[in-house]
């Protein structure tokens, strides 16, 4: 049963990565933009994303509640010791999705447009870098419930050069998410040329500050060389990510719209795989050697038992209307039409 | 302030913001797939315009509700990981089934603001009707969690340790049926005192007459039922915590002495130092009387219970005092409205009605507010009653204050944005929704 548990666990952030991801990454994609196109973006945007951002960000909270109900020590130490970036990283959630709502549901178009837009775009910065930071933070030793100075337990448990380039490399993700997914909502060729663009300096920077990640873990002591290449899982995942890169270009300059969506949502699946993969099931990993394991410290086993149930019920339905309300409000491919 | 009191607080002002759109959230739906019935039964484009007006409001208000909730589920372990370390797997089924409800919500919200004319008719409707049928369901599954709290039912417990979990029997509780019950129904009054009091207001100022005039009934009829029926709700309940949670009650009633043929206490402030309760007004043998039938009655005094344990009387007392008011007020207020609905009395020339109304617009929503105080004002010391204390279960990291100040600033930042906001649609519904020409467009 704990395997089911662990498996939704697994998928909610998945699925939250790459839906909650896209939906900040338009955003984040919206700020890049130039002043002429930022209008037509949002238009795009409030077209595209308005009808499942609220449905997209839901997995999030599915996250929480297996966490709190499957898994409450690792809730509780993570609760404690990164209160500050989860904080951060609810502030940016608040903003984000608050200035989406009211810029397009403002009964009035004038100035408030302009504040609205412009938290809106710098809050799409703040979830996903401080959703890296969280995730570098899990893994890399820097967790110490021991430790005695507030610096120690409160601000060193995040904050260091790994995790900061983790979350730069989250924004480039997600960016490049929103692009690709953008590309295939476009109306016009020179709409889609605009967003090739963006997903190009998008890959670009995800490239760079995936770079960034592999020095900061040298500099940190972090042994993410190992994780991911030091095991056959990690190697085939990378590959099948690079591989899925290569096609999606190849896609793109095909005119291919749809697809190439599907290839990039299989790549971050691969990436968080290879991520995910080797240190399971010890989630976190505190200082001293210590961890947390999703299989020595989960929650009673009635507990995961009923949580299990109420997962598998509750995709029963949420899954089919979730996958009706994405593909209701889709463009469709111009050569289906 | 110190970080205790600060977490105290913090939560309290996440809930207090967040309750508000819970309600407008679980209860709007439902006005709006009345008038949108109506629309699709008569093709009146007034209805449809209502519709869609009441949609745009409850778009922002479920934006705003969906990020204070993500506050709420991230500030359960932010403020109180001691709690959630052990009451996460006991009362974690409530919850993962309300992230279910809320999903659905959400999604169903998708198709209902965004399908218009996407969709069959009917089956656009009806996702309007799931967006209020999961709304409620997950309001009822969030308060039977809040149950749990006043009346732990599904483990034992001993030295610290929590076993033999039963999710199930822990979900229901013996208080999840008695608060769900009253909450729904104070949802309801709350929502629809707030819906109809505007819309009275704008029909009083003589702006889109028959608009607001229509919306203003859809709304009003459901206020005015839920408000006569939640003293019934409300005696239940009363009833309830007298048996369950008696140290509540005495704070509700500031009772200090036990006793029998005790008096019910209308008002007065409680001083907990002489023990006294100045400025009410009593009701003999009442308060026995209506607990269980007879004034022979006991009724336990906080004298039954430690200091260590006994909840603030100051508080507990005035905000119970302040919601059955209210609710009385409301109560009132439904009475004559049936009475004028069933004298067929035209609204025009009853204008003192609608001023009523508009006049006690906020009143649903502050009994809300008065009634989340007693219940979880009234269960301190406790976090997890008789079991948990609250001051053992907040967060060890120092600074709590500042994250307190901070909240406090965003919430107000929203809510005058949420305000001004509301305003505006307000203003513009001569422009665009009361249009009749608007017949035919999407």
């Amino acid at each position: 049963m704990v395997y089911i548990v662990i498996m939704y666990l697994w998928m909610a952030l998945l699925l939250y990565l790459l839906l909650g991801g896209a939906d900040f990454g338009a955003g984040i994609i919206e700020l890049f933009t130039s002043d002429n196109n930022k209008d037509r973006t949002s238009v795009t945007m409030s077209r595209t994303i308005g009808p499942i951002w609220e449905a997209n960000h839901m997995w999030l909270i599915i996250v929480i509640v297996i966490l709190f109900t499957g898994f409450p020590a690792i809730y509780a130490v993570v609760s404690t010791y990164l209160h500050i970036p989860l904080l951060i990283m609810l502030l940016g959630i608040i903003a984000r999705g608050t200035a989406f709502a009211y810029r397009h549901y403002d009964a009035v178009d004038d100035e408030m447009q302009v504040l609205y837009n412009k938290i809106f775009r710098y809050s799409s910065f703040v979830t996903p870098f401080f959703l890296g930071i969280i995730a570098a933070s899990a893994v890399s030793g820097t967790i110490n419930p021991k430790a005695t100075h507030f610096m120690d337990a409160y601000i060193f448990s995040w904050l260091h050069l790994f995790s900061i380039a983790v979350g730069l490399f989250t924004i480039s993700i997600c960016g490049y998410l929103a692009a690709i997914f953008l590309i295939g909502e476009t109306e016009t060729e020179t709409e889609r040329r605009r967003y090739i663009t963006k997903a190009r300096s998008m890959n670009l920077a995800a490239a760079i500050t995936g770079a960034l990640v592999f020095l900061a873990a040298a500099l940190d002591h972090v042994p993410l060389a190992k994780w991911l290449f030091g095991n056959v899982v990690g190697i085939t995942a990378i590959t099948a990510a690079i591989i899925s890169l290569i096609i999606q270009w190849q896609l793109i300059r095909m005119g291919k719209k749809i697809v190439i969506r599907f290839l990039a949502g299989f790549q971050i699946t691969m990436i968080l795989l290879a991520t995910t993969f080797f240190h399971y099931p010890r989630i976190i990993l505190l200082s001293g050697e210590k961890y947390l394991s999703l299989m020595e410290h989960h929650g009673d086993d009635k507990a995961i038992q009923s949580l299990a149930f109420a997962l598998l019920i509750g995709s029963l339905f949420i899954l089919p209307a979730l996958f009706y309300l994405i593909y209701s409000f889709q463009k469709k491919e111009p050569e289906e039409a | 302030m110190n970080d205790f009191i600060a977490a105290r607080s913090q939560m309290a002002l996440s809930l207090a913001f967040h309750i508000v759109f819970s309600c407008i959230g679980m209860v709007m739906p439902f006005f709006m797939a009345v008038s949108h019935y109506y629309y699709l039964r008569t093709n009146k484009i007034i209805f449809r315009n209502i519709t869609r007006a009441w949609s745009k409001g409850v778009a922002i208000f479920f934006a705003t509700g969906a990020v204070s909730g993500t506050v709420l589920s991230f500030e359960l372990g932010l403020l109180w990981p001691g709690f959630m370390e052990h009451a996460g797997p006991i009362f974690g089924l409530p919850f993962s089934l309300e992230g279910t409800a809320f999903f659905i919500e959400a999604i169903a919200l998708g198709f209902f603001l965004y399908g218009w004319g996407r969709f069959n008719k009917w089956f656009h409707w009806f996702t309007g009707v799931i967006v209020g049928v999961s709304g409620l369901i997950s309001g009822i599954l969030v308060v039977a969690a809040n149950a749990w709290m006043n009346s732990p039912a599904g483990f034992e417990y001993k030295d610290g340790k929590y076993f033999n979990i039963d999710p199930v029997k822990a979900m229901f509780n013996d208080a999840w049926f008695s608060q769900s019950l009253h909450m729904c129904i104070a949802a309801f009054a709350a929502t629809g005192f707030a819906v109809a009091g505007v819309h009275a207001w704008m029909v009083v100022r003589r702006m889109n007459v028959d608009f607001h005039t229509k919306a203003f009934r859809i709304a009003a009829i459901f206020a005015c039922t839920a408000a006569i029926l939640q003293p019934i709700s409300g005696d239940h309940s009363a009833k309830d915590v007298a048996h369950r949670q008696p140290a509540k009650l005495a704070a509700m009633e500031a009772l200090f002495q036990t006793g029998t043929r005790v008096p019910l206490l209308i008002g007065g402030i409680p001083d907990a130092k002489s023990q006294t309760v100045p400025y009410g007004v009593e009701i003999p043998g009442m308060l026995s009387f209506m607990i269980s039938g007879s004034t022979a009655t006991e009724v336990k005094g906080l004298d039954q219970f430690p200091p260590a344990d006994q909840p603030p009387v100051l508080i507990t007392h005035i905000a119970f005092q302040v919601m059955v008011g209210l609710g009385m007020v409301m109560l009132v207020v439904s009475i004559l409205y049936f009475i004028v609905l069933w004298r067929k009395w035209n609204f025009e020339k009853n204008r003192w009605l609608l001023k009523l109304f508009a006049f006690i617009t906020p009143l649903g929503f502050l009994a809300v507010e008065a009634g989340w105080t007693v219940t979880e004002v009234g269960r301190q010391p406790w976090i997890l009653k008789g079991i948990l204390r609250t001051k053992d279960a907040v967060t060890p990291m120092p600074g709590i204050q500042y994250t307190f100040y901070l909240f406090t600033a965003v919430y107000l930042s929203l809510s005058l944005v949420v305000i001004l906001l509301l305003y505006r649609q307000i203003k513009m519904v001569p422009f665009k929704y009361d249009i009749p020409e608007l017949a035919g467009r999407n």
